[in-house]
C-alpha cells in the first residue's frame, strides 16, 4: 500500500479539503483508495461522502489497578512512573492512580514487588470504517474527549486501512500527531497558505520533513491572499510548488456544505488531476 | 497548622505565583512556631503531570492549606482525597501579606 499524507503545520489550511479532493480523483479513475482520516481530534473527512458505516472497533489502553490490599505504599511504582500518573502518600495510606495521566508503558507493573497491581483496559477512542459503492472506503480514527494524545488512535487508523494507495488526512501542528502520521507514509503533500501564519508554521514543518527524509511538495491553498512570502521560501529552498488554489468565494461555498470542489469546478478538477499524476509517477503507486 | 503558598521567588517581598503547578517556590509556613521556608519547585520545567508532582509534594511537607491562584482538575482530585484545605487568591498580594492575613486568620 503506497500512503500519501496530506499535512500542514498551521490548522485551517485546507487538509480535509485536499484530502477529501485528491481521494475522489483518484476514486473516478477507478483506483482502489482509501481515506484515513488521522485527524482524530477532530475527524471530518466521512462527512463529505454519502458512506455507510460498515464496522469500527475500540482503541484502548492498560492502566494500572492498585489492589490495596496487597499494596505496602513503599512508593516504588511512583517512582518509575515518569508521566507522575501514580500518587502514593505512605503516612495517609493513600495509593492513587490518575488515569488520565497514564501512558499504558507497564513500567508500575514490573515495579511492584508485591503483585498489587494489575491492568485494566481503557478506552482511548475509536476506528470507524465507512464504505462507499465499489471498493472505495474512508476509515476514521476519533479520539474520546479528554484522553492526553489521538497517535495510539491515529495510529490504529492507518493500519486498519486497506487499499493500493491511501491518502491520509493528518492532524494539524508539528508535533506527535503529525510526525506519527507522516512518519506512515511514503509521501506528503504540505497545504499551507500565503500568509506569515502559513509561512512560519510550513517552515517547522519542512524542517521536520527534512529531518526524517521524506519527500513532499507544496499545496498553497487561497492564493491571491497576503503576500509572496510563501512563494519566496519555497524558490529559496527549492521545494516544488504543487499546486496553487485561488483564494475563491465559490470555493469556500461549496467546500463549507459538504460539497467536493472537483464535481462543480472543472478548472480546480483538472488541477487535482495533474495532482494525481504526479503523485503516481513520483511513488509508482498503481 | 502547616500552609503552603506558592511563589515567584524566595523573598517575603516575592509575589504569589498564581499557577500551582508550575510554581517558583513553595513557601511552607508553620503557624505553630512561626516559621518559614521556600522550597525550589524542581517540577516548574516538567513536560507534564507538573500538578500532580507538585501536589505530593506539598502533602508530603505535612501542609493542611494550600494557598494559590488556581488548581487544576487532577490537583483537586488528589487534594480532596487528602482533605486538603485549598485558598485561591485572586488579587497580586506578596508572601508576607498573605502570611499576615494567616497570622490575622482573615483567609
Amino acid at each position: 500500500m503506497v500512503k500519501i499524507a496530506v499535512a500542514s503545520g498551521k490548522g485551517g489550511t485546507g487538509k480535509t479539503f485536499v484530502s477529501t479532493n485528491l481521494y475522489q480523483t483518484f476514486l473516478s479513475r477507478g483506483v482502489d483508495i482509501a481515506l484515513t482520516d488521522c485527524d482524530a481530534e477532530e475527524p471530518n473527512s466521512a462527512a463529505f461522502f454519502k458512506y455507510e458505516e460498515t464496522g469500527g472497533e475500540p482503541v484502548t489502553q492498560k492502566v494500572p489497578v492498585i489492589d490495596l490490599s496487597k499494596c505496602t505504599y513503599c512508593g516504588k511504582c511512583q517512582d518509575w512512573c515518569v508521566y507522575n500518573a501514580i500518587v502514593i502518600l505512605k503516612e495517609r495510606k493513600i495509593a492513587k492512580v490518575l488515569d488520565e495521566m497514564c501512558h499504558g508503558c507497564g513500567a508500575c507493573t514490573v515495579a511492584c514487588e508485591y503483585g498489587a497491581i494489575t491492568e485494566k483496559d481503557m478506552v482511548l477512542g475509536e476506528v470507524t470504517k465507512y464504505s462507499g459503492k465499489d471498493k472505495s472506503s474512508i476509515v476514521e480514527g476519533r479520539l474520546k474527549v479528554g484522553v492526553y494524545t489521538p497517535v495510539p488512535v491515529l495510529k490504529r487508523a492507518i493500519l486498519s486501512t486497506t487499499a493500493n494507495v491511501a491518502v491520509l488526512d493528518s492532524p494539524p501542528g508539528t508535533s506527535c500527531p503529525f510526525i506519527h502520521t507522516v512518519n506512515a507514509s511514503d509521501y506528503v503533500i504540505l497545504v499551507t497558505e500565503p500568509t506569515p501564519f502559513g509561512l512560519n508554521d510550513l517552515k517547522l514543518s519542512v524542517e521536520i520533513l527534512n529531518q526524517m527524509g521524506k519527500p513532499f511538495s507544496v499545496i498553497i491553498n487561497r492564493a491571491g491572499l497576503g503576500n509572496r512570502d510563501v512563494h519566496n521560501f519555497l524558490e529559496r529552498e527549492k521545494i516544488e510548488l504543487l499546486m496553487e488554489i485561488p483564494f475563491d468565494k465559490e470555493i469556500a461555498s461549496i467546500y463549507s456544505k459538504g460539497g467536493l470542489v472537483i464535481s462543480e469546478r472543472e478548472d480546480i478538477a483538472d488541477k487535482f488531476s495533474y495532482i494525481a499524476d504526479v503523485i503516481i509517477d513520483k511513488t509508482r503507486a498503481c | 497548622m502547616k500552609t503552603v503558598i506558592t511563589s515567584t521567588g524566595n523573598t517575603l517581598d516575592s509575589k504569589m505565583d498564581r499557577r500551582f503547578g508550575r510554581c517558583s517556590y513553595f513557601v511552607l509556613y508553620d503557624s505553630v512556631n512561626e516559621s518559614i521556608e521556600f522550597i525550589p519547585n524542581t517540577n516548574a520545567e516538567s513536560v507534564e503531570g507538573a500538578g500532580v508532582a507538585s501536589a505530593r509534594v506539598v502533602a508530603s511537607k505535612g501542609a493542611e492549606k494550600v494557598v494559590s491562584g488556581e488548581f487544576g482538575n487532577k490537583v483537586k482530585n488528589i487534594f480532596d482525597s487528602l482533605g486538603m484545605h485549598l485558598v485561591i487568591i485572586k488579587e497580586e498580594k506578596s508572601i508576607g501579606e498573605i502570611i499576615e492575613l494567616l497570622k490575622n486568620n482573615k483567609q
